[in-house]
């Protein structure tokens, strides 16, 4: 029926465990309704220094 | 003569919802004229120049930065309102209990946390989400990318690395997804069923979905593809993993597609695909034109026949009859927070052979020019209102200026408004918008609304219609059956 | 090619923390520096703590203690001619660093001085510190009076060879289990050191009673070391050199291998690019000042001990120790955990031979990467003593400091070089 591999039912099998990046009340929310997920304090990658994240990713990191 | 003062922290970051709350306390203190705190990437400098608001230690910012600034009456007012700005920022950002938590910065810390993890919800500034969306994909993650302005070319990118290892990649601008019963984001709490939704629209999956719970059926999973899955250069990616997902899905009876009409070339793909499921599918491009549809499929022009389409049950709208007669005007002026609910209303009065102008307009819709000269409705979180401000989703006092400008218009006869419950929005849409409309002198143009939700939303939705009401707006069953009702009022004239 | 470099690093970095976390550090001896560091026998050469810094950018208790030490080897007559022998140039100041040593504060080794002797058995490797002088007045703090340098002379003429003897006749301290139990003990190896210095008196006491040529000599030793609760900082700190120098120049590693500072300069080093400083202002310390202090009086950050928490001790192991988080000021003891678990982001991996009981005997985490610094912005925090600025007075308080994010940087833009990574 398709030529692609169906994707793993890892995310709707159960109710996902989220890592949440960013707006940090759509953790507090999904905390309300019991599902789980942990909250990160994110901030721009080296401190917004373009040049020095590009060599991050340049280097595993 | 106002006085401009910049203040640059290095090295400090707030989520923009966090940010927009200080901006607001402090452009509503006595003597400020206008201030944004906003971080230091050039999309927000440039928001801050237009606005006056940049000066040269804005400018010299880095985007790891924070910006602070004022434009106030004198430099003691200038002064006071950034030494508030500075307090607000070091306000710690939880309660300080005994027990202090410790919070991850990284992907990597919170993956120890949570080893079993697989979604990574990213909500960051647009520049910086494919990184942190490749870094989830890397470790195994699925990934709803909320943010917006993320450049095509990475969106492409992201879907064709996710693709082999079997990763879906919903958005970016992905507002809505629900799986397996866990609403996502700005989403509804509704029944768990056989029906499952793709959408690249997160509005569009918030009424079909509150549709589809109010005729006692329910939602198997909604997922989100972002606004952009369906043109050429995506190629539908996420909406074809969608579909074999949904299909593989035991608990999943019924598919709905919800997008805008896209590229003929995709459509034809994702028409094909679906022709090919076992599974029966109803297919919604918004104010598209009905395409040849396979066996399976069945077309519709609007979220409401979607969901009555995918449920096999009709909505009863309100009876032309309990329209209200506007006292005055003959113009319909629609005011929304959710974009896809102003494409639908468009289409509805175009269906009626109406003219109507938006500052999205449909196809067969006009381009905005004045207010007066026609039926509008306008999305009040299109990118031109929402560019430094927040969405009237969030904060629904966005809507409060064009809503007064049109009560007071002599020339609108029906006011059209949305009003979206669940999760991630305003905790009380409606007894904004009853505060904004008790005490309106009578005699103004009849205002009908059609609220977004369901009783078991946070904000339960029985309760946010009677508030509404309570002042007398007339509250139909759907955005779509809003949109007939205020045709019916000015009809009736 | 990208996946390349980046695993060659992640191996590269298993290699650097294996080396640190296979370490058999044994307190071996105590002699005379010259015997164990030939290059302190000619000229006037006097170790300094922290990275390579000229005369004239040296701070107060920094110059103070030059001054001191070199009138207490007998190239100046007082401090007026040592002082004028430093402008001069005339006395080789270089850092303890560039010879297998450390030292506290000031970190004065001179030839004549004992010096602490960590020899690490799995690697054959040794390291130096000089033994610690006790609170107050002291030369780390810049102190150089008569009194002063009448102390050092008790510790080379009394303390060193004493401690000598007994290391010799005992056949060696190993350090780790001391460790072990004193993280068991609230003790974080900076800050806090009073558990470890009891557990080491009561190994050496019989020892040195043993060894003790004269009855008179064994109380002032006994009580020199039981009245000082930060007697074991100093082994401690050579015991840090002594694991991290079989990590050095390990091509590829972006693992720190050293963290100093000398009143002037924070400096770092990393494992893949050798024997390359980085450096950067110190910051000054945040915390608590003992009575009649105040923030006005601190001297900028000073000292090799930032040696301890580049193995994971110290500001590290904060968890270990909720009493310091108090007394520092750096917040309720319930966040000293927090700590512990931020700079889990920044760094390699726990050890398992030193966990934190109150933490679910969670290891402390070792080998500081700067890739995750440069990246998540966290500083590496270290507990440290505040001196006075003005040379001689003391200690004035305690607390933390942040390394400076941008030595991290810099070590980063190297590496990418070295790396050929542009």
């Amino acid at each position: 029926m398709t030529d692609k591999t169906v994707p793993t039912r890892t995310l709707i099998a159960a109710p996902p465990k989220v890592i949440n990046i960013g707006l940090e009340r759509f953790a507090t929310e999904l905390a309300a309704q019991r599902v789980t997920a942990v909250h990160v304090d994110w901030a721009p990658p080296a401190r917004g220094d373009t040049r020095l994240a590009a060599l991050l990713a340049k280097l595993g990191g | 003569m106002t006085v401009l003062r910049n203040e640059v922290r290095p090295g400090t970051y707030l989520d923009s919802v966090a940010l927009m709350r200080i901006s607001r306390t402090l452009a509503e203190r006595d003597g400020v004229a206008d201030a944004g705190v906003m971080i230091g990437t050039e999309p927000n400098k440039q928001i801050l120049r237009e606005a006056h608001l940049l000066g040269p230690e804005g400018e010299a910012a880095l985007p790891g930065d924070l910006i602070i600034a004022v434009r106030a009456a004198d430099e003691a007012a200038t002064a006071t309102a950034v030494a508030e700005a500075k307090r607000l920022i070091d306000q710690p950002k939880r309660s300080s209990g005994p027990a202090a938590a410790w919070r991850p910065r990284t992907l990597q810390a919170a993956l120890k946390e949570l080893p079993d993890a697989n979604l990574a919800l990213i909500s960051v500034p647009g520049d910086f989400a494919a990184p942190e969306a490749r870094k989830a994909l890397s470790r195994g993650l699925h990934v709803m990318i909320f943010s917006d302005n993320v450049p095509l070319a990475e969106e492409v990118a992201l879907k064709q690395e996710a693709r082999e290892p079997g990763l879906l990649v919903m958005g970016p601008d992905c507002g809505t997804a629900i799986i397996n019963g866990a609403p996502l984001a700005f989403a509804n709490v509704v029944p768990r069923g056989d029906i499952g939704i793709i959408g690249a629209s997160g509005t569009g999956i918030q009424e079909v979905s509150c549709l589809i719970a109010r005729s006692g059926c329910g939602v198997s999973h909604a997922i989100g593809t972002g606004g952009r899955d369906l043109k050429a250069e995506v190629g539908a990616i996420t909406t074809l993993m969608a579909i074999d997902l949904l299909e593989a899905d035991p608990a999943t009876r019924h598919i709905v597609l919800i997008s805008k009409p896209p590229a003929a070339s995709v459509a034809r793909a994702v028409l094909d695909r679906i022709g090919r499921s076992a599974k029966p599918a109803t297919v919604c491009f918004i104010g598209g034109e009905a395409l040849a549809m396979p066996a399976n499929v069945r077309f519709a022009a609007t979220l409401k026949a979607a969901a009555e389409r995918a449920t096999g049950r009709a909505i009863a709208g309100t009876p032309a009859a309990r329209a209200p007669a506007p006292a005055r005007g003959r113009l319909i002026r629609g005011l929304f927070a959710g974009g896809t609910l102003c494409a639908e209303s468009q289409i509805v009065l175009r269906g009626a052979g109406l003219a109507v102008m938006s500052n999205t307009p449909v196809p067969g819709a006009s381009p905005l020019r004045t207010l007066a000269s026609g039926h509008s409705c306008i999305d009040l979180g299109d990118d031109e209102f929402t560019r430094g401000r927040p969405h009237p989703m969030i904060e629904p006092a966005v809507r409060d200026a064009p809503l007064a400008a049109a009560l007071a218009d002599p020339a609108v006869g029906v006011v059209l408004l949305d009003c979206v419950l669940g999760w991630g929005g305003h905790m009380d849409p409606a007894g904004h918008l009853a505060a904004r409309l008790a005490g309106r002198p009578s005699g103004g143009p009849a205002i009908i609304a059609s609220v977004t939700g369901t009783d078991a939303d946070p904000q339960g939705r029985a309760e946010q219609v009677r508030r509404l009401e309570a002042v007398g707006v007339t509250v139909a069953p759907s955005n779509a059956d809003a949109t007939a009702l205020a045709l019916s009022a000015i009809s009736a004239r | 090619m990208k996946r390349n470099v980046g695993q060659q690093i992640a191996s590269a970095n298993a290699e650097a923390l294996r080396r640190v976390l296979a370490a058999d550090p044994v307190l071996v001896d105590c002699v005379p520096a010259a015997t164990v560091i030939p290059a302190l026998g000619q000229g006037r050469r006097i170790l300094h703590a922290g990275p390579p810094i000229g005369w004239e950018r040296m701070c107060g208790p920094m110059r103070g203690a030059v001054q001191g030490i070199a009138v207490f080897e007998g190239w100046a007559k007082d401090l007026g001619d040592a002082d004028a022998l430093a402008a001069a140039g005339k006395l080789e100041l270089e850092p303890n660093h560039h010879f297998s040593a450390v030292g506290p504060m000031t970190g004065m080794t001179t030839r004549s001085q004992p010096l602490l002797v960590v020899e690490n058995r799995a690697f054959g490797n040794r390291a130096y510190c000089a033994i610690n002088e006790g609170l107050g007045k002291v030369m780390r703090f810049g102190g150089n009076d008569a009194e002063v340098l009448g102390r050092l002379a008790w510790l080379r003429d009394v303390l060193g060879p004493a401690l000598g003897r007994t290391l010799r006749e005992i056949g060696g301290i190993p350090l780790k289990p001391l460790i072990a139990r004193g993280l068991g003990m609230g003790d974080e190896m900076h800050q806090r050191n009073v558990a470890c210095s009891s557990l080491l008196l009561r190994i050496l006491a019989p020892a040195l009673a043993r060894t003790s040529t004269k009855g008179g000599d064994l109380a002032e030793c006994l009580g020199f070391i039981g009245r000082n609760d930060q007697f074991f900082l100093n082994v401690a700190m050579a015991m840090g050199k002594a694991m991290t120098d079989p990590a050095l120049g390990i091509e590829g590693s972006t693992m720190v291998t050293a963290m100093c500072r000398n009143g002037t300069d924070f400096g770092i080093r990393v494992s893949g690019t050798g024997d390359q400083w980085f450096t950067a202002p110190v910051e000054m310390p945040v915390g608590l000042y003992f009575p009649g202090y105040t923030a006005a009086d601190a001297n900028p950050d000073m000292g090799d001990s930032a040696i301890v928490e580049t193995i994971g001790l110290g500001g590290f192991a904060m968890g270990a120790a909720p009493a310091v988080v108090g007394f520092i000021g750096a917040g309720q003891a319930s966040e000293a955990a927090v700590f512990t678990r931020t700079m889990a982001e920044i760094t390699l991996g726990p050890n398992p031979e030193w966990t934190i009981p109150a933490m679910d005997f969670a290891g402390v985490p070792t080998g500081i990467d700067i890739r995750l610094v440069v990246e998540t912005g966290l500083a590496p925090t270290i507990n440290t003593g505040i001196a006075h600025r003005k040379p001689g007075i003391g200690q004035v308080g305690a607390g933390v400091v942040k390394a400076p994010l941008r030595c991290f940087d810099d070590a980063l833009v190297a590496f990418a070089a070295r790396m050929g990574v542009a």
